[in-house]
């Protein structure tokens, strides 16, 4: 086999378990095109009922933040600590807040 | 950060029982490791597929044959997870299948071996995954964080493969005594194979020691093994198999089944080419792929037709 072959492209697939619940990533699939990925990701990932919805985006359009920018990236949210309610004092006797 | 403040960081992560993630940094021989383990799963559980469809058609009655090939559809499903998890590492499906018809690649050993009768069915689901299941269980706890992901959910879809499977050997030991007979003949040539599943003994195990310092191991060979055994040596017994082993026996101060010695020249001869089915397995599943290209070709075909289409009455 010298040929390359064509594997069809990538998709993830993100299922909705019950309704009001957020859909979640499950894994990928390889299809042609949106109702392929989509008749795939319900043979592959919902066979005993994990599902009632179905998500799938190309993964080549999902943009996803580098690891190494982690802590560049979320520190902003360090040193805020009055975006937390610990951080007030409620006068002793108040009740319900 | 330089080289070697990247590895600290990742062994802290593997230290504190962190899962590594696809665009984590990782060494090079952890991410080939990976690759070569996971491609193996990957490649096992769809070549696993064959010696079972073998006997989709002759299935004894409906019930049988929608369980079995409920069963195979998991096995498919699995290989299909394991290819993408092994694609967040970097190589593309199309490689690993290359790889597997070139021979690079390896499948596991158990997938060599045919399966002759019915009872045979029942063997495979009882003993080959209650083998696998034993692995899959441990490598839950995997460093690595879409193999985890993906054992967890295997797991869970494994446990009906292996009661169908002692199901089937069940109801073949309540039978007439031929059926006891093909059932005591499944289990005479699938225990060995099975006890090989787990690999090479620890001490001339190549791998082990370094996936187990990365994690990617959890467990050894033998101790898995041994876990493997002391569950099925009862199950075996509960319904009146004989387990095909002389020298298998008690130990009362181990509190585990001691057995004879396994056949490891057998097990190399398999692994090297030589098995009763190699040729067939890999032959089937290069047709196979070659007479879907088209398939593969047309869709792609038709997606670009569509989305061109598309643009155009947009534009017009
Ligand atoms: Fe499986
Ligand atoms: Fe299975």
């Amino acid at each position: 086999m010298s040929t390359k072959d064509n594997q069809l492209p990538l998709w993830e697939v993100f299922i909705q378990s019950k309704s009001g619940n957020p859909h979640k990533h499950a894994g990928s699939v390889h299809a042609s095109d949106k109702n392929m990925a989509l008749q795939n990701a319900r043979d592959i990932y919902t066979r005993r009922g994990e599902g009632r919805s179905i998500w799938v985006v190309l993964s080549e359009n999902i943009a996803a933040s580098a690891p190494e920018d982690e802590a560049e990236l979320f520190d902003p949210a360090d040193d805020k600590v009055y975006r937390h309610p610990t951080f007030y004092r409620v006068p002793e006797g108040v009740k319900n807040m | 950060m330089t080289e070697e403040e990247k590895l600290t960081r990742f062994n802290s992560k593997i230290d504190k029982e962190e899962k590594i993630e696809p665009k984590d940094w990782m060494p090079d021989a952890y991410r080939k490791t990976m690759i070569r383990q996971l491609s193996q799963h990957a490649h096992s559980e769809v070549i696993g597929m064959q010696p079972e469809g073998n006997w989709v058609l002759r299935a004894p009655s409906l019930r049988a044959k929608k369980i079995l090939l409920a069963k195979i559809q998991d096995e498919g499903g699995h290989g299909l997870y394991l290819y993408s998890a092994t694609e967040t590492l970097g190589i593309d499906r199309d490689e690993m299948i290359q790889q597997l018809h070139e021979g690079k690649a390896k499948y596991s050993n158990i997938f060599n071996y045919p399966a002759l009768t019915w009872a045979d069915i029942g063997a495979i689901g009882w003993l080959v995954d209650g083998a696998a299941i034993v692995n899959q269980i441990s490598l839950q706890r995997t460093s690595y964080g879409p193999y985890s992901r993906g054992m967890i959910r295997i797991c869970k879809e494994e446990s009906f493969h292996q009661r169908q499977g002692y199901e089937i050997m069940v109801t073949m030991m309540n039978g007439t005594p031929e059926q006891k007979q093909m059932a005591q003949d499944a289990m005479n040539r699938w225990w060995w194979p099975s006890l090989m599943m787990f690999g090479p003994p620890d001490n001339d195990s190549s791998h082990t020691k370094q996936s187990m310092r990365w994690k990617i191991k959890r467990e050894s060979n033998d101790v898995l093994r041994q876990r493997f055994i002391d569950k099925t040596v009862d199950q075996a017994h509960f319904i009146g198999l004989t387990v095909p082993d002389k020298d298998l026996k008690f130990n009362k101060s181990t509190g585990h089944w001691d057995i004879g010695k396994i056949n490891w020249d057998e097990f190399h001869e398999v692994i090297n080419g030589n098995g009763p089915c190699n040729k067939q397995r890999l032959a089937h599943h290069i047709k196979v792929h070659n007479e879907g290209r088209w398939v593969r070709e047309a869709a792609m075909a038709f997606a670009e037709n569509e989305t061109r289409t598309k643009k155009e009455l947009v534009t017009h």
